[in-house]
């Protein structure tokens, strides 16, 4: 039907890629903004009328202003440092987890999978006191154990992997038995290697979150020295924020830099990986 | 050595029993299948004696040595699965070697990153390439090694699997259904393959399949299972000529057993109601058992409803007068031709006419009464 009419065609893709387009340009419309204000002297950030590319160019400046005048490689590399360490450790807690739930038969997984899902609905917010009290009765406020510790355990990670690992036959599950393989081993060396998708979409969204995340290091941290880029950038929000905000932006820029970067090189996978699991 | 012994398994799956109480000895060297249509509790057998899954009552031992509870690779079992179960992220070469790097490397050996550092690995490692590349000459894959099974055929699939299975040189080979991704050509290949690697390797087998035809060429034995029982066991031949139950006639020969019920057949039939046991309900022959003749009084009478010619035989269907059944004989192409519609008698066999009672169970047999 639509060969004969290619004309409807033509019109509905135009459609599409005019409604992608917009919803496209209203996401993107902050970071041209941002980007924006990051190359602009202060005055001419408040001036009534826009310019997207800056009349005198200050964005020199302003980057120099954004690594110099806070820390900024530090907290690059504890947002590294605390992003990594967070998702090393949810891979051997999750993976585990997921195998058992999607994969053994025992006593009371299915009322441990509600478990999970309850887990789910959870924000992290409505946790936030309780952890803080934890991590002061254990005296690890301001470490990095009371940035990594809280999240270690994503039940949005187990029950992502779980959907997949269910994908994955028995069968292969009962050859490597059969091979000589231990439960661990058939994690290890079958299971991690086959959902290679569903893993780099769960960093994805691991990376993100974490490297994003402002609540709670502000809760729990208030060392310099152990700052995430997020909340490293706070440290440019002073009272007189308009002078600063042209190195705000700055700064901003520098920190969603590297995730875009991320993103971009993953992208294929992320994209394979939900859409996978979707499906099956 | 390593025949198997099967003592009152029993196996459920909540309140369904699957499996009620089979027992079964299978000879060392024997090549065993198991038949039965699906769900019958085949496969879970063939799972219980692999020790991937646990019976809920009965034991199993495997060469004479009691082997319940013990995990599947302690078992020196192997088995081949219907999807070939291949790992998709490994090359056939690496597939064929796991269970061979699983049993000869150390815990150490095999970690990764320092695995390949621990002294005592590169000569397995030598050994292990040696044994692979034999087998994988024997099944024909060699050419195959460095490929992933994501880019093989079915057939090359399954050669890969068999690999994998007998590269460590098990004892028992258990085979759940093999053949039935394979398309019909391929599965008629496959089976003399697995026969004569059967009769190379000397050792165990036991096949699950639901087709008969399978069963019945490939065994020394065959065992009916129906609804989670043991119906018979004996050589291809013998429930062919000699079904002691009403379903494995039915299940095995094709085209199936001709059936029919004895009320539908009137007394004047002289030369069947004579030699009849007083209990039998239902009467069964099978299609070269009769053979067909021009109506006459003290026969069975029929039409001809279907000609089936094969080339080598024709099936004929004749719908009986006597009752609703419709029976199948066989005839030879340079025999009489019978063409649609016709009337003709049916001449049956006496020795070759099989009695069961209510039950389905076998009985009153005339050769067995005359011997």
């Amino acid at each position: 039907m639509s060969a004969r009419r290619p004309g409807y065609q033509l019109a509905g893709r135009i459609a599409r890629h005019a409604l992608l387009a917009v919803s496209a340009t209203f996401a993107l419309l902050p970071f041209v903004w941002m980007i924006s204000l990051s190359l602009k002297p202060p005055d001419e950030i408040f001036q009534p009328d826009f310019h997207l590319w800056p009349k005198t160019f200050q964005g020199v400046e302003n980057y120099r202003v954004a690594l110099t005048a806070a820390p900024m490689l530090r907290f690059l590399l504890n947002g590294v440092f605390v992003c990594a360490t967070i998702f090393v450790l949810q891979l051997m807690v999750c993976v585990p987890c997921a195998y058992a739930l999607a994969k053994l038969r025992f006593r009371g997984r299915d009322t441990l999978f509600s478990a999970v899902l309850v887990g789910l609905l959870l924000p992290p917010q409505a946790l936030a006191i309780p952890h803080f009290v934890l991590l002061y009765g254990f005296g690890l406020l301001d470490t990095y154990a009371a940035l990594i510790l809280p999240w270690i355990i994503s039940a949005f990670g187990i029950f992502l992997l779980r959907q997949f690992f269910r994908s994955i036959p028995d069968e292969i599950i009962h050859a490597a038995r059969l091979d000589g393989l231990g439960e661990f081993e058939i994690i290890w060396r079958i299971m991690m290697p086959m959902s290679a998708p569903a893993l780099a979409a769960f960093g994805v969204f691991s990376v993100v979150a974490h490297w994003n995340d402002l609540f709670w290091p502000l809760i729990a941290v208030r060392a310099e020295d152990i700052s995430t880029p997020a909340l490293g950038i706070l440290l440019f929000r002073d009272d007189e924020a308009g002078q600063f905000l042209g190195p705000l932006m700055a700064g901003a820029t520098i920190i969603v830099a590297p995730l875009l970067l991320a993103f971009l090189l993953a992208q294929r996978r992320f994209i394979d990986g939900l859409a996978t699991t979707a499906m099956k | 050595m390593a025949e198997i012994e099967l003592r009152g398994i029993e196996k459920r799956y909540g309140e369904t029993p699957i499996l009620k109480g089979v027992s079964l000895k299978i000879k060392d060297g024997e090549f065993l299948t198991l038949v039965g249509p699906s769900g019958c509790g085949k496969s879970t057998l063939l799972r219980i004696i692999s020790g991937l899954e646990d019976q809920d009552a009965g034991e199993v031992s495997v060469g004479g040595r009691p082997v319940d509870g013990a995990r599947p690779k302690d078992r020196d079992v192997a088995m081949v699965f219907q999807s070939y179960a291949l790992y998709p992220h490994l090359t056939v070469f690496d597939n064929i070697a796991l269970p061979l790097r699983t049993r000869q490397l150390s815990f150490v050996q095999r970690l990764p990153l320092i695995g390949p550092l621990v002294p005592g690995r590169a000569g397995i490692e030598r050994s292990i390439r040696v044994e692979v590349e034999q087998a994988a000459v024997m099944l024909d894959v060699a050419q195959l090694l460095h490929r992933k099974p994501g880019e093989l055929s079915g057939g090359q699939r399954q050669r890969v699997a068999l690999g994998r299975a007998m590269v460590r040189r098990p004892t028992v080979f258990l085979m759940d259904e093999p053949l039935s991704n394979l398309d019909a050509r391929l599965r008629v290949q496959m089976r003399t393959e697995i026969t004569s690697l059967h009769r190379r390797l000397g050792v165990t087998f036991v096949y699950v399949t639901h087709d008969q035809s399978e069963a019945m060429t490939m065994a020394n034995r065959v065992a009916v299972m129906m609804a989670g029982e043991l119906l018979q066991v004996g050589p291809p031949e013998e429930l062919y000529r000699d079904p002691q139950d009403l379903r494995v006639a039915e299940m095995i020969g094709s085209p199936k057993i001709n059936i029919v019920t004895r009320a539908h057949w009137t007394d004047n039939r002289s030369v069947l109601s004579a030699a009849l046991a007083p209990q039998t309900r239902r009467l069964a022959f099978r299609p070269e058992a009769a053979v067909l003749t021009t109506p006459a009084d003290e026969l069975p009478n029929g039409t001809v409803t279907t000609l089936e010619n094969l080339g080598s035989d024709i099936f004929v269907h004749v719908a009986l007068r006597d009752g609703p059944e419709t029976v199948v004989v066989r005839t030879a192409p340079d025999e009489r031709r019978f063409s649609l519609g016709c009337t003709v008698g049916l001449k049956i066999n006496a020795a070759r006419l099989m009695q069961f009672d209510e039950a389905g169970r076998r009985c009153g047999d005339i050769e067995r009464v005359a011997a």
